[in-house]
C-alpha cells in the first residue's frame, strides 16, 4: 500500500514539468509574439456593429437639458406613455428590484437614487417607493419580482437586472402585468419594458480606456490588462473593444490577468509581471484596485505606467498626487438618477426615450482638479460623476455612508 | 464501542518529540521532507521560467506575498491538529480589514486603538467559535461556518454592502514597509519577519507541554479527557489562536494592497489547503507547524508559477480542490490516516457525560 515517497515527488515534478511545457503558448500569453497575438475579440463577446454604434455615440450630441446629464438621451426615439398616467402621482408605489449593492459602484448609485426619490416624493410626482435586494442572487432577483407583481400594490416596476439571459422571463412577467416597466444598468432580452436606461456602454467604455494608451504610448511598448471576471457582458465589452484597438495598433499586449477585484491579487499579479520586465502601460477593465496596480510599480522602485483606471477617487487622487499620464473612463453612475425620473415622467404621462441612452464621458485630465474639488469631502471609493450634488441630503448622504 | 484506532493505521506515527533530534526524526516522517521536497521542486520549475525570481528582491516580494498565508496557516494548523476545522478565517479577515478601514477613516491617530480593538474583536470570535464547539457541542466545520456566514453577513449589512473609509499611512507599513536598503535582498519585509517570528513561536509552542497536550487531544480526545486534560480548555485556546493569528494576517494584508470588497474571500480554504499539503491530516493528531508553513509556501508557490505559465488565476480553486484531495489521499496511502468511517470523536459511550460536567 505505502508508494515510496520519491516515486510520489518525482511525478509531481513530472507533472509539474509537463504543465510548464504544454501551455507555452496558448493564444492568451503573447510573449514575444509580436502584440498581435490573443486580440481578436471573442465573436460570443463582439458585434461590431454594437460596437461602432457605441463609439459613434460618443460623438453624438445628447438631447436634454445641458447641465443634468442624467436627464439627457442620445438619439432618444420618444414612446407614448399616456396609458400609464395615474390620478395622483403623489399616491403612486413605485416598486425597484435592485441586483444588489455588492461593490462600491452599486453603494453610490443606490444612495444617489434614494435621495432623488425623496426630491420627487416632496413634489409629489411619486409616492411610496420599495425596493428589494437580491445579493446578486438572480434566483432571488426572480421571486422579488413576481413578489412585486403578486403583491399587486406596484404602479411601477424599475428592475436592475442581475444577469441578462436568467432574468429575461421575469422583466418579461413583470410587463405581462400592465404596469410600465422600466430596466436600467444592464439589459434583457426583450423590449417589453417602457424604457431602457443605460449609459452609451461597454465597447465605449474599453475603447476610451484603449485608446488613450494607444495615445500616449511609443509604438513598442508593452501593456498589461487586467480584468475583474471572465463571462460578465458588461465587462466582456471591454476588453473586446480594448481586444480590437489595440489590434490596430503597435503596442505589444503582455497579456490580462483575473483579479476578481481583489486588491493584494492585483498588486501581486502586477508585481510579478514588473519581475519578468517593463510594463508602460496598464489598461483595467474597472477601476477598482487601480491603486493597488500602481503601488506594486512604486515598490518595485518603478516609474508609473500610463494607466486607464476609473472616477473612483482613490484612484484621481492618486492621479492627481503622482501627476499620472492616467484617464479615467467613466461607466456614469449618475445613471441611478433616472429610473426613478422616469418612473415620475410616466406616472404623469410624458413621453420618455425607449432606450435612453445617457452620455458616458471619460473624466480627463482638463477635468481632474474640478472633479476632485467638487468631490474633495467624498469618501475614496465613492465615484465622482455621481451626479447628486442638486439632490436632497447633499452632502450628507454620501459623505456618511 | 471504544473508539481505539486499530494498530495497523497507527503504527508509522510516533509520539511527540522529545529532544532536537528526534524532533527531526519525527518531521521526516511526519510528512514535512515530503511537503519541503514538492517545494523545492515548485521552485526550481519557477526557476527555469523566471530565472531572476531568486535574485532578491523578488524573492522578498514573494516572502511579502506569502507571509499572510503562512500566518493563517499556523493558525488553521493549531486548530486541525486538534481535531477541528476554522472556515471562520477568511471572513475574518475580510470582516477586520473593512472594518479597520471604516474604524480608521485615514485617521492615523485611530491605526493603533483600532488594532488594538481589532485583536479584541478576533479574541471575541474565537472565543464564540471554541466554546460553541467545545461546550455546546456544534461540530466546528457547522460553528465556523455559521460564523463565516455571521461576519460576511454582519459586514454587508454595517457597511452598506461595500466598504468604505482608508486605511491609514501607518497601518500599511507592517503589509507594506520593510527594512529597506539591504544589500542583496533591497527590501526585508516586515511580514517576513513577523511571519518568522510567530513560526519560530509556533514551533516552540507545539513542543511545550500545552502543545503535546493539544495533539494528543486532536489524536484521541477521549484518551486525553482520561488523562486529565481539559479538553474544552484546549481547543477553545486553539480556534482563539487560529482568531488571532487572522487578524494579524488581516492587518499584513490590508497593509500589502489597501482595502477592497473582496479582500479575505477564500482564504479558509487556501489555509485548509496549505495545511493539508503540509500533510497535517485532517481529524487531527497527525503533522507538524513546520510542514504546515512549508504547506503554505508550496501553495504560494504554485501560484506563482501558475501565473508565470499565464494560467488565468480563476482556475486556482480548482487546484486547490485537486491538492486537498491528492494530499489527503496520499497521506492516507501512507496509513498516516484514520479513515474517516471509524466513529472516533465524541462517542455514545456512558462515560461521555460524566467527564463533561468534571471538566467544568
Amino acid at each position: 500500500m505505502r508508494v515510496p515517497r520519491v516515486l510520489f515527488a518525482g511525478a509531481a515534478g513530472l507533472t509539474l514539468m509537463l504543465t510548464a511545457c504544454t501551455t507555452d503558448a496558448p493564444d492568451d500569453s503573447p510573449e514575444g509574439g509580436g502584440g498581435a497575438a490573443g486580440l481578436t475579440p471573442d465573436a460570443e463577446w463582439f458585434d461590431r456593429e454594437e460596437f461602432e454604434a457605441q463609439l459613434a455615440q460618443r460623438e453624438a450630441t445628447p438631447e436634454g437639458p445641458e447641465d443634468e446629464p442624467w436627464m439627457q438621451a442620445i438619439n432618444p426615439e420618444w414612446t407614448d406613455t399616456s396609458a400609464f398616467v395615474h390620478d395622483s402621482p403623489g399616491d403612486a408605489t413605485v416598486c425597484f428590484s435592485n441586483a444588489s449593492v455588492s461593490n462600491p459602484w452599486r453603494v453610490t448609485g443606490f444612495i444617489t437614487m434614494e435621495q432623488q426619490v425623496e426630491a420627487l416624493q416632496e413634489e409629489g410626482r411619486i409616492g411610496e417607493f420599495r425596493v428589494s435586494d437580491a445579493a446578486d442572487d438572480d434566483n432571488q432577483q426572480i421571486s422579488d419580482i413576481q413578489a412585486f407583481v403578486d403583491s399587486g400594490d406596484c404602479d411601477a416596476i424599475i428592475i436592475s437586472p442581475s444577469t441578462t439571459a436568467t432574468l429575461t422571463p421575469a422583466v418579461e412577467t413583470a410587463c405581462e402585468s400592465g404596469v410600465p416597466v422600466i430596466v436600467f444598468d444592464r439589459g434583457v432580452n426583450t423590449d417589453c419594458m417602457v424604457t431602457f436606461i443605460h449609459p452609451i456602454g461597454g465597447y465605449a467604455f474599453g475603447a476610451d480606456a484603449a485608446e488613450f494608451l494607444v495615445e500616449e504610448l511609443e509604438p513598442g511598448s508593452t501593456v498589461l490588462a487586467l480584468r475583474i471576471l471572465p463571462g460578465v457582458d458588461v465587462l466582456e465589452h471591454r476588453w473586446a473593444a480594448a481586444q480590437e484597438v489595440f489590434g490596430d495598433s503597435e503596442l505589444e499586449v503582455l497579456g490580462y490577468e483575473f483579479t476578481e477585484g481583489d486588491g493584494a491579487r492585483i498588486k501581486d499579479l502586477v508585481s510579478q509581471h514588473l519581475q519578468r520586465g517593463e510594463v508602460d502601460g496598464v489598461w483595467m477593465d474597472a477601476g477598482d484596485g487601480a491603486v493597488a496596480a500602481l503601488e506594486a510599480f512604486e515598490d518595485a522602485g518603478q516609474p508609473y505606467p500610463v494607466i486607464s483606471g476609473e472616477d473612483e477617487l482613490s484612484f484621481m487622487r492618486m492621479w492627481k498626487e503622482e501627476g499620472l499620464t492616467a484617464v479615467a473612463p467613466v461607466y456614469s453612475n449618475f445613471q441611478w438618477r433616472t429610473p426613478v425620473l422616469a418612473a415620475g415622467m410616466i406616472l404623469a404621462g410624458e413621453e420618455v426615450p425607449a432606450e435612453w441612452v445617457l452620455p458616458q464621458e471619460p473624466v480627463r485630465e482638463d477635468e481632474l482638479d474640478e472633479y476632485l474639488e467638487r468631490n474633495a469631502d467624498m469618501p475614496a471609493l465613492h465615484y465622482a460623476k455621481f451626479g447628486g450634488e442638486d439632490l436632497p441630503g447633499y452632502p450628507e448622504a454620501w459623505t456618511e455612508r | 464501542m471504544t473508539p481505539t484506532p486499530s494498530p495497523g493505521t497507527r503504527a508509522p506515527q510516533d509520539p511527540p518529540a522529545r529532544s532536537p533530534w528526534s524532533a527531526l526524526a519525527a518531521a521526516g516522517r511526519g510528512g514535512t521532507a515530503t511537503v519541503a521536497l514538492l517545494l523545492a521542486l515548485v521552485f526550481v520549475v519557477i526557476a527555469t521560467q523566471n530565472p531572476s525570481f531568486f535574485e532578491g528582491p523578488p524573492l522578498m516580494a514573494f516572502a511579502k506575498k506569502a507571509a499572510p498565508l503562512v500566518i493563517l496557516a499556523i493558525g488553521q494548523y493549531l486548530v486541525i491538529v486538534s481535531g477541528e476545522f476554522d472556515l471562520s478565517v477568511g471572513s475574518l479577515v475580510g470582516a477586520q480589514v473593512v472594518v479597520a478601514a471604516r474604524l480608521i477613516d485615514g485617521e492615523e491617530s485611530n491605526t493603533l486603538p483600532v488594532i488594538g480593538l481589532m485583536l479584541a474583536f478576533g479574541l471575541v470570535v474565537g472565543l464564540v467559535n471554541g466554546l460553541v464547539t467545545t461546550l455546546l457541542r456544534v461540530p466546528s466545520i457547522i460553528t465556523t461556518l455559521g460564523t463565516m456566514l455571521i461576519l460576511f453577513g454582519a459586514v454587508r449589512y454595517w457597511t452598506g454592502g461595500a466598504p468604505t473609509g482608508a486605511l491609514s499611512e501607518s497601518f500599511r507599513v507592517p503589509g507594506r514597509g520593510g527594512i529597506e536598503g539591504v544589500p542583496l535582498l533591497g527590501q526585508i519585509p516586515w511580514a517576513l519577519v513577523v511571519a518568522l517570528v510567530l513560526a519560530v513561536a509556533a514551533v516552540l509552542l507545539m513542543r511545550s507541554p500545552w502543545g503535546r497536550t493539544l495533539v494528543a487531544t486532536g489524536d484521541n480526545d477521549l484518551a486525553a479527557a482520561f488523562s486529565g486534560v481539559r479538553v474544552w480548555r484546549v481547543r477553545t485556546l486553539a480556534f482563539v489562536g487560529s482568531s488571532l493569528l487572522a487578524t494579524v494576517a488581516a492587518v499584513l494584508i490590508g497593509g500589502f494592497a489597501g482595502v477592497t470588497a473582496q479582500v479575505g474571500e477564500g482564504l479558509e480554504f487556501t489555509a485548509i489547503t496549505a495545511v493539508v499539503l503540509g500533510g497535517v491530516v485532517l481529524g487531527g493528531g497527525r503533522g507538524t507547524v513546520l510542514a504546515a508553513v512549508l504547506g503554505a509556501l508550496t501553495v504560494e508557490a504554485l501560484f506563482t508559477l501558475f501565473n508565470q505559465l499565464y494560467l488565468p488565476s480563476t482556475i486556482q480553486p480548482s487546484v486547490q480542490g485537486l491538492i486537498i484531495i491528492a494530499a489527503v489521499a496520499y497521506a492516507a496511502r501512507r496509513g498516516g490516516l484514520r479513515l474517516p468511517e471509524r466513529p472516533r470523536r465524541r462517542p455514545d459511550h456512558p462515560a461521555e457525560p460524566e467527564l463533561g460536567t468534571s471538566r467544568r
